[in-house]
């Protein structure tokens, strides 16, 4: 019996470092994932997961390695890598000050969906996180909750190959984090949509992803499913497998600029 | 084309549907013109350099666009700091466009602002001296407009909080102002003061307004639209070029 041919990996890292002056925040990072994946990217504060995630969506060039998404090198081809991908950022990045239909309306120029299929797609989507009766209501009268789902719907309008969460239950509570996962799964089943998240909330990962990397001190220190994982550790949960490979040690978090900058205005507003 | 669209579009909604900024853009400089205009008005009849309201007029819209257009630039803080800025940054969108977009939009409002001038100034008594030139002033408004919003894009890009964002309209944008010959004339000041204003591409925008509105230059219509172009051409450089270097 051959084996189960998988077709070309959707996301690959190959041999990715990324230096900031003297300091490497990603140390030679290699790992693919492959279509459909639910995939789980896990590491402790500073430990070059959101340095990963801007390099996998092309915010940042990597020092060196190349990575690949849906084919297209992210550093060759940058605009086709950015459109093989949505992506719900930790922090909201939607306008405030504008509704949520104008949101994805923009959304939806910028990703030159054409113009023809904007408005069902829209209301479709608007509808799939139970936000159509605030089409039109300015975000900025919006819940954590409300915004976070905006979010994933706007992510999905270009029809993404991968959606990129990077902590996506940051702060929402219980209900609406179940609801989340719900739709997050039931969109990689229907659609074998890829998804790569970040989270803290290990069991979060240990339900729903199918398998798992561990990046600590910018290189990737495990792979593989739970069950792999807990094995290889002689531990029985996600956590504790998660705890003995990363330590219990509390790291100092070197506040990368947006996050610094956001402390700044904070302290700015605060005046 | 229908990328700068959307960016422009979402600037002049965010503008209408704050109805403070409306208000506060007319207040500051419907008070220069009435403290102002008349204030010195005698004084500077009696001085021989007749009427001053006429003078000024030039003047105080060029203050009202380059204030607004500058300032305008703050957005893309705020879209720094509130997030917005990395959902077009990850878009499969040049920045340029990006940039053309949005400062397009802080140009629209700029140069509207202006005309709102304009027209309050018509109502307090202003008069054109020749009517049919006065599409030429909303030319050279319109181009001011766009320069000084890609500026305020491009000191935006750079700087990374509100505090800088001010420093700079403090050190920079006032005396750019002041300095300008947009509430005196150029003739007869002291000799450093001029060699300023001469170097001050402002003051050839305002020169070339009153040179439209009211029939007199200083430097000339000519020297007024060549300063202006290149002027404009390097600010528009100077914002896309900051913004390519924005760090996400």
């Amino acid at each position: 019996m051959p084996e189960k041919t998988h077709s070309e990996p959707i996301i690959r890292l190959d041999h990715v470092t990324k230096k900031f002056g003297s300091l490497t925040a990603v140390n030679d990072i290699s790992f693919e994932v492959r279509p459909g994946e639910l995939f789980a990217f896990l590491g402790p504060n500073g430990a070059g997961k959101s340095t990963s995630i801007k390099m996998l969506t092309a915010l940042l060039r990597p020092t060196s390695g190349t990575i690949t998404l849906a084919g297209h090198d992210v550093a060759r081809e940058p605009d086709s890598a950015r459109k093989a991908f949505g992506i719900v950022f930790q922090d909201p990045s939607v306008d405030s000050e504008l509704t949520a239909y104008e949101n994805m309306e923009l959304h939806a120029a910028l990703y030159g969906v054409p113009r023809s299929q904007r408005r069902s797609r829209i209301n479709e989507l608007l509808e799939l996180m139970e936000l159509e009766g605030r089409a039109k209501s300015l975000v900025k009268t919006f819940s954590g909750g409300m915004i976070r789902r905006l979010e994933i719907a706007r992510g999905l309008l270009h029809h993404p190959k991968i959606l990129f969460l990077d902590e996506p239950t940051l702060g929402l509570d219980t209900q609406t984090r179940n609801l989340l996962w719900a739709y997050v799964k039931k969109l990689n089943h229907d659609t074998d949509m890829t998804v790569f998240f970040t989270t803290h909330y290990l069991e979060e990962a240990e339900e729903v992803a199918g398998r798992i990397a561990i990046i600590d001190h910018g290189t990737i220190i495990a792979h593989g499913t739970v069950a792999e994982l807990t094995a290889r550790t002689h531990t029985d949960s996600l956590e504790d497998a998660y705890l003995k490979l990363t330590g219990t040690a509390i790291r100092d978090e070197k506040a990368d600029p947006g996050s610094r900058m956001q402390m700044r205005a904070m302290r700015g507003l605060r005046r | 084309m229908n990328i700068i669209y959307i960016l422009w579009l979402r600037q002049i909604k965010r503008y209408l549907r704050s109805r403070s900024r409306v208000l506060g853009a007319i207040g500051q400089p419907l008070l220069f013109l009435l403290a102002l205009g008349y204030g010195l008005g005698s004084v500077f009849k009696r001085a021989g350099q007749g009427n001053y309201l006429q003078f000024l007029v030039p003047g105080i819209i060029a203050q009202t666009i380059l204030f607004s257009a500058v300032f305008w630039g703050i957005q893309i803080i705020w879209d720094k700091q509130f997030g917005f800025l990395k959902e077009t940054l990850v878009a499969p969108v040049s920045r340029l466009k990006i940039m053309i977009g949005s400062a397009l939009g802080g140009a629209t409002l700029a140069a509207f602002q202006g005309v709102l001038v304009l027209v309050i100034a018509l109502a307090l008594g202003f008069r054109p001296h020749d009517w049919a030139l006065v599409p030429a002033a909303f030319a050279i408004m319109i181009v001011l407009a766009v320069a000084l919003a890609c500026f305020g894009a491009g000191v935006a890009s750079v700087v990374n909080d509100f505090q800088g964002f001010q420093a700079i309209n403090q050190f920079l944008v006032f005396p750019l102002y002041f300095l300008s010959g947009a509430i005196y004339p150029l003739t007869g000041i002291p000799t450093v003061l001029k060699i300023i204003s001469t170097v001050n591409p402002l003051s050839y925008a305002i020169d070339g307004l009153r040179s439209v509105l009211i029939g007199t230059a200083h430097f000339g219509l000519g020297t007024d639209v060549a300063v202006l172009a290149v002027t404009t051409l390097v600010l528009i450089t100077f914002g896309a070029v900051a913004f390519r270097r924005i760090e996400a």
